[in-house]
């Protein structure tokens, strides 16, 4: 499949229009989702850690410290593909799926058009902006956070601030875009092959959906697995 | 021109296409009809490259098409327009935008031209005031002619339609088919229908292929038909009783 998927590109002007409308519908229609769960997720996990670090021999700055790296090495890179996984990767089954049930993609091959090509490649290319996605995501996370631990005083803010600073290794987050890389070309190219080789009629379209969700979930998990391997271990 | 030579196509155990011989010439309307699972969507994808014959050769305007390399193939195909039977319109376009798609994919018309060329074709399917809609709304009917206005919009060669008055009401059925063949004449097209509708044999198949259990039990024209004695296609074309009645007051006048 991704063997076709680069041969005989369609015109430029066109790819450039499916480009832009695949970054609309993939990335611009997954912030909202993605900035409401982060936000909530980034204050509970303080709260959490603030909660279960009650002792007076651990510093409460350790508060931000937690906060940074559970976001930043995990929940934004992985537990946010989890749910573009579901969002986006069931959309993009869905819809191609319902082109291949309604011949849309024969229409496609008929013509001599490269179906692969039209279909899944401006998902590729969208998706390279998955990155900013996490940025936003990370950002989001250490906010709410903070909120959370000096709204609910659980920190001061100035002790939240010293861990967010503490120990901090870039590296951490050039791991974090090089596992969200890998992650954006897996939802982009396994729930296009549930959709593109999908048989039978609706009730298969969200057969289909399921199972792809549940293949890229399974695959983003394992990747991470080795990318943590290879990159931390 | 199609020239099909003793094409064989198998799938796993099952051999659908057995041997399959005929010639579809340009300007004409070309029927395949026969019973489901007679092999003819297997036969119409074959002549369609959408499937590949295990035997046998399949010849447009003199060019064999296995012979052709996977370019060729892709260039051939912007040769060829196709009807679905589902019509298979883009429902994320509008219709103008899926009128325009095949130019915009293969020619160097400027947006303008593109548009004059998508407005002629419209009009030319009678559809003048559903540009700026989308397909789901829209009539069955109007489907069809968009269908076949984007099948014509870059001047095919080869014409194919599948089942292409299904799911219409028998009035629009014929004024589809009553287009489809003013179109195939018009634009010198070689035009393959794939069909079970009996209307569409009587008004318009000028070669009629009746394919059974992927064999060709008979060819022949729409008046031909009427006096076959070939009983196969005596028991499938006449099975309903008007169809009877009309054949025997085709016979009897005759006589």
């Amino acid at each position: 499949m991704l063997k076709e998927v680069f041969r005989k590109p369609t015109k430029w002007p066109i790819m450039k229009t499916l480009i832009l409308k695949d970054i609309d519908d993939l990335i611009y229609g997954s912030l909202g989702i993605i900035i409401f769960i982060s936000f909530f997720i980034g204050g509970v996990v303080a709260i959490q850690t603030a909660l279960n670090i009650d002792s007076p021999l651990i510093p409460k700055y350790l508060v931000g410290f937690t906060t940074r790296q559970s976001v930043i090495l995990e929940f934004a890179p992985t537990f946010c593909s989890i749910i573009m996984a579901g969002k986006v990767g069931s959309y993009i089954t869905s819809s191609i799926g319902t082109m291949r049930v309604t011949e849309q993609i024969d229409a496609l091959e008929v013509m001599g058009v490269n179906s692969l090509n039209y279909l899944v490649f401006p998902k590729i290319i969208a998706l390279l902006l998955y990155p900013f996605v996490i940025a936003i995501s990370m950002y989001l996370g250490i906010l709410g956070g903070w909120l959370a631990a000096v709204m609910g005083e659980y920190t001061t803010s100035a002790d939240f601030i010293k861990g967010l600073q503490l120990d901090f290794k870039p590296f951490h987050v050039l791991y974090a875009f090089a596992k969200t890389m890998a992650f954006a070309f897996i939802l982009a190219t396994i729930p296009s092959f549930y959709g593109y080789y999908m048989k039978g009629g609706a009730l298969e379209v969200g057969k289909a959906s399921t199972t792809s969700f549940v293949w890229t979930s399974v695959v983003i998990i394992i990747v991470n697995y080795l990318l943590t391997q290879m990159l931390l271990g | 021109m199609i020239e099909v030579r003793n094409i064989h196509k198998t799938f796993g155990e099952n051999h659908v296409l057995k041997g399959i011989s005929t010639l579809f010439e340009p300007g004409k309307t070309n029927l395949i009809i026969g019973q489901s699972g007679s092999g003819k969507t297997v036969f119409l994808k074959s002549l369609l490259g959408l499937h590949q014959p295990d035997e046998g050769e399949i010849l447009y305007s003199n060019r064999v098409y296995s012979e052709m390399s996977e370019d060729l193939k892709r260039n051939l195909r912007q040769e060829m327009g196709m009807v679905f039977q589902g019509s298979a319109l883009f429902d994320s376009m509008t219709v103008v935008e899926n009128v325009m798609f095949p130019l915009k994919m293969f020619s160097s018309m400027s947006e303008s031209e593109m548009k004059d060329r998508a407005d002629l074709v419209l009009k030319r399917v009678n559809l003048k005031d559903a540009h700026h809609r989308l397909p789901a709304e829209i009539s069955g009917g109007m489907q069809k002619r968009v269908a076949i206005a984007r099948a014509i919009v870059n001047k095919p060669k080869y014409l194919f339609c599948d089942e292409p008055n299904s799911g219409l009401d028998p009035k629009t059925a014929i004024v589809i088919d009553n287009l489809i063949h003013e179109i195939t004449v018009e634009y010198d097209i070689t035009t393959v229908i794939n069909t079970h509708d009996m209307n569409s044999v009587m008004e318009i198949g000028e070669k009629i292929v009746f394919l059974k259990d992927g064999h060709k039990a008979w060819e022949g024209s729409n008046k031909e038909i009427f006096k076959t004695d070939n009983e196969a296609v005596t028991n499938f074309v006449y099975s309903s009783e008007l169809f009877k009645k009309v054949r025997q007051m085709y016979l009897e006048e005759r006589n």
